[in-house]
């Protein structure tokens, strides 16, 4: 079997509210091979942005417990204290997308800096050679040398996430996490971002963590799916699998909610609401809105079930 | 999310508050504040504060000089030295200790004999800063002549004076009669010579009457006070059937109260309780009055837009580099600043503040969310959106703020003050401080006198920034922590 | 098109946005809503589809005059409401009402929700409080927030997205409009949740006879919520016809990237790039001469950058406009 190059072992975040604890990411597994790529799907407030977060090390700072392993390239980059993972992984081999980041570009600082700062905070460059590497970076994703100059109200919403790929991109990094990269872009102009990814990708094998709700938009990119629910990754799949027939009833009934527009199907939807994190359900943490649901769910937290190559699905059905 | 306050109600901001350790100190302090101003209104009325205040010398005229407060004392214990307190003696108080006093008509005459004996213990490290003997006396044609004697712990004893009270109430400042001090004076040097030495810093009337009698008494500045029974004696001769004498001794002490008193022997204990209601309620007043005005105006500019808004904004960056102080000073020379005219003009310098600013940009931004649309929509009129959909917005990001400047004016009122400026009847902080700083306190060592007001000031300005501060997190939770 | 009582009438609808650089500058004007003409039958749910910045929420605002026309006539139950001043409005302000997109930013947030679906009928001064607490309950039961009770105590931040959008469309159906103009009214909600929520904004649509107008940038939704489409963009009307025809053989070029933009779950996807056009909708101050989707179509003639193309009647309803279609 081909060596994995990341590899995410019993993953936990969890949070200190004054309501409680929040686990947000709870005991999460998953690999990634180079150039490859894993969508996270789930609903908002899944631990999706956690998910990313926790492997990337940008904690917020009420972090309660953060534990597991994470293993890069074989190297168990848990153990690097704050200091050394700065400088030696993030943004250097893991880089990521932010949810919103397009619409959290500095309005005052030139469209270019803010691409060539990675270059300048975590590779200590000179501004004049980070900012060359800035113009390569633009092109790559499509966007005109010249636009370095630009402001972020001079461009488009296309452009502007552009620019945070590309911000992504600067330090030629193994890994970016792409979090809900399309969210707030036009059909037509997503399209083209999810091209451009692809090219990039191919171009220079990359490995992508494409975090989104859109299980439709998923299929763009993904080889691998895991579905998320409330801190939990219920199932893993192949993309060939899952999405011709996902095994989760919650995966089932997310992918009977999505419309179709080439295809006329009757449209379902997951009755009440997303559990809560600090006090998730006993048992199976879908059992409440489970429409399979028996005795044992409601008792006994599933185990991860391995269906054979790499398919794991949590879930008592399969058990 | 936008402002969160509302949505949490007032216990819930309270909890949240409470939650936050500055905003838990800062309620705990202002709950204290704001119990003692009440006790303080209840305890010493307005009329009586201001009486007390504004009374001439008379009414103080049992206290001390520039005593230090009492908390001194107990601090000056901890280090060994006791410092004194006021004695007083009276024979119209037949009750009390040490007092002696017998009238006795001399037979065949109409004359009658006076004795009286004020005896008492004095047990302390320093010496009392001044002594007076008050005389209310009855006679008809002539005056009762007095004979004023003092007795050392050991017996010696010094004849001060003759004394000859002109008026029915007559006084005798012992620390400053002339003849007094000469007395002394000359008993000192001959006690001195019969020790071998010779004065050199002569003693003042207190310290003359106190000293202990060796070579220490040579200088003012070694002399000891001697511990013991001291007795004040007053011989007479009063003329007439009817005539009495009644005397009043006051050996005034070097502490007093809890605060301590002033040059003008007031009880600075009133100062600093009157002064807390002021100034939180000059502070409140003033933040809330120009907040609310400012809300108001703001709002009219921000939501109405056009020329109104265009008046108002251009208003308000006159306002912003206007000078203020000159301002101030000015109405000064034309009025009689109490403090409500220094409220009204810091309220009239300061609607069109900065605050309007932020708070515009606020309700051009609300203007815009969508449930105001909204209710446009379903057919709310302006008037409504405004009061009912805007305000209420506006109000919990602005509250912050609102609390948060109390300190400011509270500060402006004692800094007008300390420039004299302030109003001059009212017991405030600033004036206390103004005093303090008029008469040399700092020079002369009087810390008290000016870190007191400065400790209140400074205790009401923390609880209000602390709660001010705290609320901004609650009220924006982008700058929460979590 | 002529069976059922015409309720709305939009004529060459245009809606100008004036915009001043400096003081002193010669105004410019952003064309939000460029010449829409439309008719809505009574009952019928129509989509209006385009992407960000079309001009749809403009379009969809100035019909319920929360922007004054800049041109165009709006005809609402044979009456002309397009210049109507505001006290006069008030009738049509009960008759229509908006959904809006973000749920969070709709409600006001410091009113518990009982008043806040009471206000329309405060401001319409309907009923005594009895019977407009009565009414409350009522809509609240019918976007299935129950036990009412519970519901109406409530404040906004004690609920979900999606509840909070079922409140806002209790509040309003509450006066209850015959015209409603949803701006996507789920495209902030959880895609679980998206469905559940048009299913039941289209089954009330249905069983109370609304007129609707759905506005929407997810085609993928339109053809579960409604019978007709119109496709936008650049501020004007590019095709429009009955939904499933359109999705199965759009004419317009820009309808096609539209639906070749949007992936339907398959794991192919990855292998292949999309074939759309580049490019981004244009600036609305300076649209492009002629053809307003010349600079990004793929099929572009000579004739498309000069002259705006025709509106062609499509074989069973609807039109495109479009040069390619132009009958010689
Ligand atoms: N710093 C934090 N402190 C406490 N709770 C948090 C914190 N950050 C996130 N959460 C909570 O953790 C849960 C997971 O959040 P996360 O942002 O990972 O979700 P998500 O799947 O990315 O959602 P979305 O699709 O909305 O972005 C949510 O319930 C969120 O409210
Ligand atoms: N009040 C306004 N003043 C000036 N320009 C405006 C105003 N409102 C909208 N516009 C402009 O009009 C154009 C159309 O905007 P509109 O909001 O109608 O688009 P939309 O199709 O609803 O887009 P979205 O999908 O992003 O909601 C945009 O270019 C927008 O910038
Ligand atoms: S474990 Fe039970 S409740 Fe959970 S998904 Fe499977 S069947 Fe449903
Ligand atoms: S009119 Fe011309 S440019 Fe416009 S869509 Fe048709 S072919 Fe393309
Ligand atoms: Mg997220
Ligand atoms: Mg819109």
């Amino acid at each position: 079997m081909e060596q994995s190059l990341l590899d995410v072992r019993n993953l936990h975040l969890y949070y200190a509210t004054r309501k409680g604890v929040v686990k947000a990411v709870d005991d999460i597994s998953l690999s990634l091979k180079r150039g490859e790529t894993v969508a996270v799907v789930g609903e908002s407030g899944c631990g999706k942005t956690s998910t990313a977060r926790a492997i990337i090390r940008l904690l917020p700072r009420n972090v309660h417990l953060y534990r597991g392993s994470i293993i890069l390239d074989g190297k168990n980059i848990m153990e690097l204290d704050d200091e050394r993972f700065r400088k030696d992984v993030r943004w250097k081999k893991i880089s990521m997308v932010f949810q919103g980041a397009m619409n959290s570009l500095n309005p005052i600082l030139k469209a270019g800096y803010q691409v060539a700062e990675p270059l300048m905070i975590h590779e200590n460059m000179s501004k004049v050679e980070a900012l060359k590497r800035a113009g390569e970076a633009l092109r790559m994703v499509g966007i005109h040398e010249s636009f370095i100059d630009r402001y972020p109200f001079e461009l488009s919403g296309g452009m502007k996430q552009r620019v945070v790929i590309a911000m992504a991109l600067i330090t030629r990094p193994q890994i970016i996490i792409l979090d809900e990269p399309t969210s707030a872009l036009d059909v037509i102009t997503q399209a083209n971002i999810m091209n451009l990814l692809k090219k990039l990708k191919n171009e220079l094998e990359l490995s992508y963590i494409f975090i989104t709700h859109d299980i439709a938009l998923s299929s763009e990119l993904a080889d691998k799916v895991a579905v998320m629910y409330a801190g939990e990754i219920v199932e893993m799949a192949d993309a060939e699998t899952f999405y011709v027939k996902p095994s989760h009833p919650y995966a089932e009934k997310l992918m009977a909610s999505v419309p179709t527009l080439r295809t006329d199907k009757q449209l379902d939807f997951i009755p009440g609401a997303p559990p809560s994190l600090i006090y998730p359900p006993p048992g199976c943490r879908f059992h409440p809105r489970c429409p399979y649901a028996f005795d044992k769910c409601m008792k006994e937290r599933p185990t991860a079930v391995d269906l054979g190559s790499g398919h794991y699905v949590k879930c008592w059905l399969y058990a | 999310m936008g402002a969160e306050g509302m949505e949490l109600g007032f216990k819930g901001v309270l909890k949240e508050l409470l939650a936050y350790k500055s905003g838990a100190l800062g309620v705990v302090i202002l709950v204290f504040l704001v119990a003692l101003s009440i006790y303080t209104v209840v305890a010493i009325p307005y009329d009586k504060a201001i009486k007390l205040w504004r009374g001439e010398e008379e009414v103080w005229i049992e206290n001390p000089r520039n005593a230090q407060p009492i908390w001194v004392k107990y601090w000056e214990y901890l280090r060994g030295r006791n410092l004194p307190e006021t004695i007083k003696r009276d024979t119209s108080d037949s009750k009390q200790y040490g007092v002696y006093k017998s009238l006795r008509a001399i037979p065949g005459t109409n004359l009658k004999r006076l004795y009286i004996e004020f005896s008492f213990k004095y047990e302390y490290d320093d010496f009392p800063s001044e002594i007076n003997i008050f005389f209310s006396s009855k006679f008809n044609e002539s005056a009762p002549i007095l004979r004023i004697a003092w007795e050392k712990p050991g017996g010696n004893k010094i004849e001060l004076l003759d004394f000859i009270p002109r008026d029915k109430y007559d006084r005798l400042y012992l620390s400053i009669e002339h003849d007094v001090l000469k007395v002394l004076r000359s008993y000192v040097e001959e006690k001195l010579y019969a020790l071998g030495k010779n004065p050199e810093v002569p003693l003042s009337v207190e310290k003359a009457l106190f000293a202990v009698e060796d070579e220490s008494m040579s200088s003012s500045l070694t002399v000891k006070p001697l511990k013991g029974t001291y007795k004040l004696i007053i011989e007479g001769l009063l003329f007439g059937k009817d005539s009495d004498v009644d005397a009043r001794l006051i050996i005034y002490g070097k502490v007093y109260g809890m605060c301590g008193t002033d040059h003008l022997r007031r009880d600075l204990t009133i100062a600093m309780l009157w002064g807390l209601p002021i100034a939180l309620s000059f502070g409140l007043i003033a933040s809330l009055t120009i907040t609310f005005l400012q809300l108001i105006i703001a709002t009219i500019s921000g939501y109405y837009g056009g020329w109104i808004d265009a008046l108002i904004q251009r208003l308000t960056e006159l306002y912003m580099i206007l000078p203020f102080l000159p301002f101030l000073i000015m109405i000064a020379a034309f009025y009689k600043l109490d403090i409500w005219v220094i409220l009204a003009a810091i309220i009239i310098l300061n609607i069109f503040g900065g605050g309007i600013k932020s708070t515009r940009a606020l309700v051009m931004q609300i203007k815009e969310y969508p449930y105001i649309e909204a209710a446009r929509a379903y057919g709310a009129s302006s008037k409504r959106i405004v009061l009912l959909y805007i305000i209420p917005k506006i109000l919990p990001p602005v509250i912050p703020g609102l609390i948060g400047a109390v300190p400011g004016y509270v500060f402006l009122e004692a800094a007008l003050s300390l420039l004299g400026l302030g109003d001059p009847f009212l017991p405030t902080w600033g004036k206390v401080i103004n005093d303090s700083y008029r008469w040399g306190a700092l020079y002369k060592g009087y810390y008290y006198w000016v870190l007191q007001p400065s400790f209140m000031l400074i205790l009401t300005a923390f609880a209000f920034a602390f709660i001010g501060f705290a609320l901004d997190k609650i009220v924006n939770p982008k700058l929460r922590e979590i | 098109m002529s069976e059922g009582e015409m309720i709305l009438t939009v004529e060459d609808l245009r809606k100008f946005f004036e915009l001043r650089k400096g003081l002193f500058s010669k105004p410019v004007y952003v064309k939000a809503v460029d010449g829409v003409t439309f008719t809505l039958k009574k009952g019928e749910s129509i989509s209006l589809v385009g992407e960000s910045g079309s001009g749809k929420t403009t379009l969809g605002k100035t019909i319920l005059r929360l922007y004054e026309p800049t041109k165009g006539k709006i005809i609402f139950k044979d009456k002309d409401v397009t210049h109507l001043s505001s006290e006069s409005l008030m009738w049509y302000r009960r008759e229509t009402s908006l959904i809006q997109q973000d749920p969070y930013g709709a409600l006001p947030s410091f009113l518990p929700i009982r008043r806040i679906i009471e206000e329309p009928l405060i401001i319409h001064k309907i009923g005594d409080k009895s019977e407009r607490l009565k009414r409350v309950y009522d809509a609240l039961s019918a976007v299935r927030l129950t036990p009412v009770e519970d519901f109406a105590s409530k404040y906004p931040h004690m609920l979900s997205g999606g509840q909070l959008q079922r409140v806002a469309i209790a509040r309003a159906l509450v006066l209850e409009p015959e015209l409603v103009i949803a701006d996507e009214p789920v495209s902030m909600l959880d895609a679980s949740v998206r469905i559940e929520t048009l299913t039941l904004l289209r089954n009330l649509q249905e069983t109370r006879k609304i007129s609707f107008i759905y506005i929407t940038h997810d085609l993928a939704t339109t053809k579960y919520f409604s019978e007709r489409l119109f496709i936008m963009y650049a501020g004007k009307i590019l095709e429009s016809g009955n939904i499933r025809d359109v999705i199965m053989k759009p004419l317009h070029p820009y309808t096609q990237a539209l639906i070749k933009a949007i992936p339907d779950p398959d794991p192919e996807n990855r292998k292949v790039l999309r074939d759309v056009p580049p490019g981004e909708p244009p600036n609305l101050i300076h649209p492009p001469s002629g053809c307003r989707f010349h600079p990004r179509c793929p099929y572009v003639m000579d004739i498309c950058r000069v002259e705006e193309p025709p509106i062609v009647e499509r074989e069973k309803e609807g039109f495109v406009a479009c040069w390619l279609h132009a009958k010689h």
